[in-house]
């Protein structure tokens, strides 16, 4: 366990801390600017963009060493990814608008082709000239050993960029997002601000190749939002969830892979951001698994305990066994199934409350108040007191009764 | 240049062409029904299959490794529903979600695992192995009927041709009934056809059909052949059995001439060494594609306005 908490302190050398620190910036823009892109619905788009980095970062390679110069330079290599991955973007965009296929065919045809093509330029790299190790394959799945300060800050300054840019144009981006068509009836540039989403996202990619890989950078732009997503309702606030989210994932990814060998940097930040995604889908407040089922297991009783009530009052048999677990449960019924003092006043209540809805629904035909009998709301919350003593009046009968001799 | 074609050039060049249309038949239906996407995520989370089924099993059969992989695939499609449903996430998020965590998983097995010993790496699993798949026994065309040299061949080719058989006899059987569910969901349901039961069957064919390729040539070809040829061929005609022509046609060019430009290509530009097959087919793909996005005669959508 002490390497684990000297990893998370930063302890565990030179190389891991500019790891973790690298990794949690990269994972804070990825998080943020994969909100957009999730809330737009076009979340696989990242898949063809990341996909389509390899041919730049092999092109790259070979036009450097044509120049004359290492060929491994980090900055250079990122800007043929970027350079691939732009035209990859606009492929998918020509293809969607121009010709009959959807966007997820054109997502997959290139993918799959760019991906080929820059299998093929690698092959070439690797037989261009023996004795030079490019080692352009560790951008497949990332390769966090040996990197360099300078690499640390193009992350560094690339992810702060990231993170400004998509905080600057938040709200434009929310407007495309949620109804492009009022967008662009109010003036608002879509195919511009849809370039712009995806240009982040492309940044994103492309610095997330030296830690994450070129694979695995999807789950960075998908995994944090469709995360945080289940903590608000609020576009405003997603970005920083998403973005929180994803930072921590990057930091504690990167801090596990450095305590122990054989645990490769990529793939172990996926896993922590699936992990949080797996919590959230089952523990998050309002829309987890379990608070819908806590939901449903309550409204089940509410209407048990009323509908095993209103038996109770019209002296009906209950034979529903959830019924009789609510009612005993609550002392309304004894053992033997007989109603108690309490069940029996509680029963003559809901009766009354069943009966008083009767009319008001009657009299309030077409009012929205009527409207809100579901068999399980108490009159007293819908109507106020000198309505109530109205439908009593009409009611008459059983007050009379009570009144009695 | 007989002997030697027939050695070295005729079994994986089949085996690309068998691969690359068992892939590309049920693709026309899944990007009829939008679900094109599914081929990528199936063939992410192949890797993760191959690798527990090593682990059980401790070797590296064909048979434990088909079966994993399509326990993974059909996992896949589970987990994605799960979500979808569980999580009322939209699908493809649900989909990125599924395939990535899979995928980081199986990479993490396999650096955890001591697989030096044996072929089983990610790179492999991503590109192939498609030129060595020869055919040792071969001396020259003759041997097509030489029982002995002909018990030589690599063994993917039977088994791809096998998968490749079942596809295309799968889709005749059940082609009025995809037919019919993939464009009018509706009106399948009304006739009382297993609407479900079809998309998963479909999804399932292609799962199969992805795990057998992906043995023989990596998950690059897998992926693109499941969308470019029958995106390219549905540029080309109105018509499903047309498509499924056309789709088929561009398969085979794209695994030969793909196939070709990347063993002899090099050669022909003065290189020495030839290229990644698996990464020239798919980029032979793409290429037919664009051509058919520029000129197909039905490129263009007919009726609809430009979406937004």
């Amino acid at each position: 366990m002490t390497p684990l908490i000297e990893a998370l302190l930063l302890q565990a050398g030179y190389n891991a801390a500019l790891v973790a620190v690298g990794a949690a910036l990269l994972g804070f823009a990825a998080g943020a600017a994969g909100t957009f892109l999730f809330l737009r619905k076009r979340a696989l788009v990242s898949d063809a963009v990341a996909h389509a980095t390899l041919p730049g970062v092999g092109l790259a390679f070979i036009a450097m060493v044509w120049l004359g110069g290492d060929g491994r330079n980090l900055l250079g290599l990122l800007t043929g990814s970027a350079v691939t991955a732009g035209i990859g973007l606009l492929a998918v965009e020509w293809m969607t608008r121009r010709t009959r296929l959807s966007e997820d065919a054109a997502i997959g045809a290139v993918l799959s082709v760019f991906f080929g093509l820059g299998i093929v330029i690698l092959t070439v790299i690797q037989t261009m000239s023996s004795g030079r190790q490019a080692g352009l394959e560790s951008f497949l799945l990332g390769s966090t050993a040996g990197m360099l300060f300078q690499d640390a800050i193009v992350i560094a300054v690339g992810g702060s960029l990231a993170v400004l840019a998509t905080w600057v144009m938040r709200r434009p981006m929310t407007l495309v997002a949620f109804d492009a068509e009022y967008a662009a009836a109010s003036g608002v540039n879509v195919p511009g601000i849809d370039r712009l989403m995806m240009a982040l996202v492309m940044a994103v990619t492309v610095i997330g190749l030296k830690i994450v890989g070129l694979i695995l950078i999807v789950a960075m732009l998908i995994i944090p939002p469709v995360t945080a997503r289940f903590w608000t309702e609020r576009s405003q606030s997603l970005i920083w969830y998403a973005g929180g989210i994803g930072g921590v994932s990057g930091y504690l990814g990167a801090a596990f892979s450095a305590s122990a060998p054989d645990l490769p940097t990529g793939p172990i930040i996926v896993l922590v951001a699936a992990l949080l995604f797996l919590l959230s889908l089952f523990l998050a407040p309002a829309r987890g698994v379990a608070a819908a089922v806590f939901r449903h297991r309550r409204f089940q009783r509410k209407v048990h305990r009323r509908q095993g009530l209103l038996a109770l009052a019209r002296r009906e048999p209950i034979h529903d066994e959830l019924t009789l677990r609510v009612l005993r449960g609550e002392g309304l019924i004894r053992a033997d199934g007989v109603a108690t003092e309490t069940g029996r006043a509680q029963a003559a209540k809901i009766a009354r409350d069943e009966r008083r809805w009767d009319v008001a629904r009657e009299i309030h035909q077409d009012t929205g108040l009527a409207g809100r009998y579901d068999g399980l709301t108490p009159i007293e919350e819908v109507f106020a007191p000198d309505e109530i003593a109205e439908f009593d009046r009409r009611i008459g009968g059983p007050r009379a009764k009570r009144e009695g001799p | 240049m007989g002997s030697e074609f027939v050695m070295f050039s005729l079994t994986p060049m089949l085996i690309g062409v068998l691969a690359s249309v068992a892939c590309a038949l049920p693709g026309n239906f899944l990007i009829l029904r939008r679900q094109a996407l599914i081929g990528d995520a199936i063939s992410h989370v192949v890797l993760p299959g191959i690798v527990v089924a090593f682990l059980l099993t401790g070797v590296v059969a064909a048979i434990p490794m088909l079966l994993g992989a399509a326990g993974a695939a059909v996992v896949a499609v589970v987990l994605i529903e799960a979500i979808k449903r569980l999580g009322r996430i939209e699908p493809g998020a649900a989909m990125g979600v599924t395939f990535t965590t899979l995928f980081a998983g199986g990479v993490l097995l396999l650096e955890q695992s001591d697989t030096s010993s044996v072929h089983l790496d990610v790179e492999h699993a991503l590109m192939g192995n498609l030129e060595s798949l020869v055919w040792l026994r071969a001396t020259d065309w003759s041997s097509l009927i030489d029982p002995w040299a002909l018990a030589g061949v690599p063994e993917e080719l039977p088994r791809i041709a096998v998968v490749c058989a079942g596809v295309i006899l799968l889709t005749l059987v059940f082609w009025r009934w995809l037919k019919i569910s993939t464009f009018d969901e509706g009106f399948a349901q009304a006739l009382g056809l297993p609407v479900g039961a079809i998309g998963m069957g479909l999804v399932i064919t292609a799962a199969v059909a992805a795990v057998a390729a992906f043995d023989a040539v990596g998950s690059i070809i897998v992926i693109a052949m499941f969308i470019c040829p029958p995106a390219a061929a549905r540029m080309m005609t109105n018509g499903l059995e047309r498509q499924v022509w056309w789709s088929v046609l561009f398969a085979v060019i794209s695994a030969v001439l793909g196939y070709v430009l990347a063993g002899y290509g090099p050669l022909w530009l003065g290189g020495e060494n030839a290229v990644s097959a698996a990464g020239m087919i798919a980029t032979v793909s793409g290429i037919i594609l664009a051509l058919a996005c520029a000129f197909g005669p039905h490129r263009a959508r007919v009726g609809a306005r430009a979406e937004v």
